[in-house]
């Protein structure tokens, strides 16, 4: 469906992307998870068309979209503070790309309510966007760009500028969207939750690169690197061998032990405590109890053996 | 960079947004201004341009036009800034509408202005710099209440309360915490007030009588009543160097000031007087204000009305009338002004509107944009006057004989007006957000479509206030008209000061009357703008 094949953008000597290749198969979702300046924006710019390639090609349907202007080619791109028409009100967003292909008045306004009710803002036509809270704003930045049913829908951190709750309800609603649509869908974040929640694939990117891609599965179980571990939340690398936390049990030892509880930190229904060996290295476990050793504690730990990943 | 951006910036429109401002300004500002340049330099009755620059009477001028610019500011941000503090911190009834009303002086035509003062003035002040000065703040007290009380209104409260809990009383607060963080717009408030009274003409002319003239009045004397263009021309560059010289001084004295405070939305900031003394506070500066403002315009009606002892409308019937002030009937002077102002407003809204959008676009801050930015600002230093001047010396002799054309007076009148417009456009332009364009190209437009359907809409606003100024300069514009109307074909601001050289009760009147009219012509075209823009507003 869509193809990208070792795709190169410098600005003067910095490549923001250095031979990215990347294939989305139709209906996929795939999430691109990165630090800021990693080239994530870049890469959805250069398929938008918005951006120009040094080297590389990209592909939609077999067609290669090389010199094809960003208003010949049928993207969608939701952009990160949404970018919506001030001057216009909400139906005049929505049916912005509609009226660019030509459609008559009927049928705007009839796909507009019809995309409206799918993202649930059913009503809203004659809202200025300027009323509207944050979340609403996303979603018709959301129903704009879905309206003339692009071949392929980018979106750049489009829950970055919304608080917590917010972002944890409209991820929902995307997954939801995304799977009724059966939409193609490029989706890039730098939040690993995102990330994992939405992406069938999801490509974590480093520096310009693509430094591993595969299902959320594949990349908790088996990070393809020390550093792709680290970016995933995955601290415990020994000598190029991966510790998963939840496979690192700990018992209260006040009288010896192995080491000493830093913190305990609750991440909703496990803790995580940080270890402090008498050695000076310190280790990560997940624990599902609810009593749990303190900080300052004297514990003990063992390590399941089955939880041992060994990083190439 | 951009895939995009070379097809937006299409070739042609490019040529067009540059070669058509660059071509104008060219030939009808910098060709004049060498042209006063090489006058002024070229002796030709036996003085040499430093007998001109060293006579007592030059001294004189320059030392006037000085310290009345100085005066006239200072007396302006005494009478403004209650007002601007009033506005800047409370909240109270009628509130916007205080703040549009302030700004229709600074519309009026300075003759309009001039004329209004010697209405209201005892005969004893008429003719001096106490009504020079008092006119000057009239006219310009919008400015500071505009710029001061704007500003004023996003400056965080919070900052003067935390001052407060540290000890501070009143008086300290405004003085250590308020006033450094009111400086940049106090300044550059300060700076636009100082250049308009600098290169005051109008006012200092009908006011000034024979003994006060500022150095452009009398580079008008000196080119029409003395006819001797070469100290014309050497007035203009002593102008010129003068007002280069205080626009530097204040750039840097802006960029010592600016504070970087942290600026807070105005609803967060405004706030019901409570005490007795905010309430006499807001009362006393607003109510103060428009008693100043509106006495004088209601003592110019009351004058245009006073004919033979009684009040009757002797002087708007004899407007019909041929006159010995005139070559021609007052009214058509009226007829004149409206189809001028409509063709130097159509001048400058195509040369300035290009030009905003050559300035503000994609490539805004190269050598080629920053030559075309300071040549747009800089008629406004020139002065009207001093473009008059120009066209008289420069399209005096084929092939550029354009100074009797009917044309050049539209074209004298839009440049004065062009930098307005120029900065009405585009600060709009260049806020519009490059990502809605980008979003309206992966929509489906086309560049041709996305600025159809993105600039023009969010420009036509700006573009319909743009207009709405530019037709009001246009209109009560009477530096550069003054030298090149035709006698048989005066504006209204050339013929009311026609009618005030004149002896006579009538005369007089007819002076009074045209004001009236003038003034009513500008308020009409002002309304008519407004409401065509909320007109369209509503529809796109």
């Amino acid at each position: 469906m869509l193809r990208v094949e070792s795709a190169t953008v410098r600005f003067g000597p910095t490549a923001a992307l250095d031979g990215v290749s990347l294939d989305v198969a139709g209906g996929n979702v795939v999430t691109v998870l990165g630090p800021s300046g990693c080239g994530k924006t870049t890469l959805l710019r250069a398929i938008a068309g918005l951006q120009r390639l040094d080297e590389g090609l990209i592909l939609l349907e077999g067609r290669n979209l090389d010199g094809v202007p960003a208003h010949e080619r049928g993207v969608g791109l939701v952009f990160q503070d949404h970018a919506l028409f001030h001057h216009r009100d909400v139906l005049g967003n929505v049916g912005f790309g509609l009226r660019m292909r030509g459609d008559s008045r009927r049928r705007i306004a009839a796909r507009v309510r019809e995309v409206l009710e799918l993202v649930g803002l059913a009503g809203f036509e004659r809202r200025s966007v300027a009323t509207l809270s944050g979340g609403e704003q996303q979603r018709v930045a959301l129903a704009r760009a879905l309206a003339p049913e692009p071949r392929v829908l980018l979106l750049d951190e489009p829950l970055g500028s919304l608080d917590r709750r917010l972002r944890d309800r409209l991820l929902e609603d995307l997954d939801h969207l995304f799977d009724r649509l059966r939409v193609t869908a490029v989706y890039v974040t730098h939040d690993q939750a995102e990330a994992f929640a939405l992406g069938d694939r999801v490509a974590v990117m480093r520096a310009g690169r693509i430094a591993q891609i595969g299902s959320p599965d594949e990349l908790w179980s088996r990070p393809a690197d020390e550093d792709v571990a680290r970016f995933l939340g995955l601290r415990n690398v020994v000598g190029g061998e991966l510790v998963r936390p939840e496979a690192v049990a700990v018992r209260l030892a006040p009288d010896g032990g192995a080491g000493v509880v830093e913190s305990a930190v609750r991440h909703g229904p496990t803790v995580r405590l940080v270890v402090r060996l008498d050695d000076g290295s310190t280790l990560e476990a997940a624990v599902a109890a609810l009593d749990h050793p303190a900080p300052g504690d004297r514990v003990d730990v063992e390590v399941d053996p089955a939880g041992i990943v060994s990083l190439p | 960079m951009d895939a995009n951006r070379p097809a937006l910036t299409a070739r042609s429109w490019r040529v067009l947004a540059y070669g058509v401002p660059l071509g104008f300004l060219g030939l009808f500002f910098v060709y004049p201004l060498v042209a006063i340049v090489v006058r002024g330099l070229r002796g030709t009755n036996g003085e040499t341009a430093l007998d001109i620059l060293t006579d007592p009477l030059t001294r004189e001028v320059v030392w006037f036009t000085l310290w009345q610019a100085v005066a006239s500011t200072a007396l302006t941000l005494v009478i403004a800034l209650p007002a601007a503090y009033a506005l800047g911190r409370y909240r109270f009834p009628g509130r916007s509408l205080v703040r549009a009303l302030v700004l229709v002086p600074f519309v009026l035509p300075t003759v309009v202005v001039a004329l209004a003062f010697l209405a209201v003035l005892p005969e004893r002040l008429e003719r001096g710099w106490e009504a020079i000065l008092l006119a000057h703040a009239f006219f310009n007290v919008a400015v500071v209440v505009r710029v001061v009380g704007t500003f004023w209104a996003s400056v965080d409260p919070r900052v003067s309360e935390a001052a407060a809990t540290l000890g501070a009383g009143p008086w300290r607060r405004f003085r250590e915490v308020t006033l450094p963080l009111l400086a940049p717009a106090l300044a550059a408030a300060a700076a636009i007030v100082f250049l308009f009274c600098f290169t005051s003409f109008g006012i200092v002319l009908v006011l000034g009588g024979p003994r006060f003239a500022t150095i452009e009045a009398e580079i008008y004397n000196q080119a029409v009543r003395l006819y001797d263009l070469q100290a014309a021309a050497l007035l203009s560059l002593v102008q010129l160097a003068f007002v280069a010289l205080a626009v530097w001084v204040t750039t840097r004295l802006e960029r010592r000031l600016a504070v970087a405070g942290q600026l807070r939305a105005e609803r967060d900031v405004l706030r019901r007087p409570r005490t007795a003394g905010e309430k006499a506070l807001v009362a006393g500066g607003i109510g103060g204000l428009a008693l100043f403002l509106a006495l004088p315009l209601a003592l110019l009606v009351e004058r245009s009305l006073a004919v033979g002892g009684g009040h009757g409308l002797g002087a708007y019937r004899a407007l019909g009338d041929e006159t010995s002030a005139l070559l021609v009937a007052p009214w058509e002077a009226v007829v004149n002004s409206i189809v001028y102002a409509a063709a130097a407003t159509a001048i400058a809204l195509v040369v300035g509107g290009l030009a905003a959008f050559a300035v503000s676009g994609p490539r805004s801050g190269d050598g080629r944009t920053r030559v075309l930015d300071v040549l747009l600002m800089l008629p406004l230093g020139a002065s009207a006057v001093m473009l008059g001047l120009g066209f008289v010396i420069a399209f005096d002799e084929p092939p550029l004989a354009f100074r009797a054309a009917p044309w050049i007076v539209p074209v004298g009148q839009a440049l004065v007006a062009i930098p307005f417009v120029v900065r009405i456009v585009a600060p709009t332009l260049r806020a519009i957000d490059e990502r809605e364009r980008e979003a309206a190209a992966l929509l489906g437009a086309s560049p041709g479509r996305v600025r159809r359907e993105i600039d023009l809409p969010i420009v036509s606003r700006a573009l319909a206030v743009a207009a709405g100024f530019a037709f009001a300069i246009s209109l009560g514009e009477f530096g550069a008209t003054v030298f090149l109307a035709r006698p048989e074909r005066p504006t209204l601001p050339v013929a009311i000061f026609r009618f005030l050289g004149r002896p006579g009760e009538l005369n007089a009147a007819q002076a009074y009357a045209l004001a009236v009219v003038l003034m009513l012509v500008t308020a009409v075209s002002a309304f008519l703008v407004e409401r065509a823009r909320v007109r369209r507003g509503g529809w796109v």
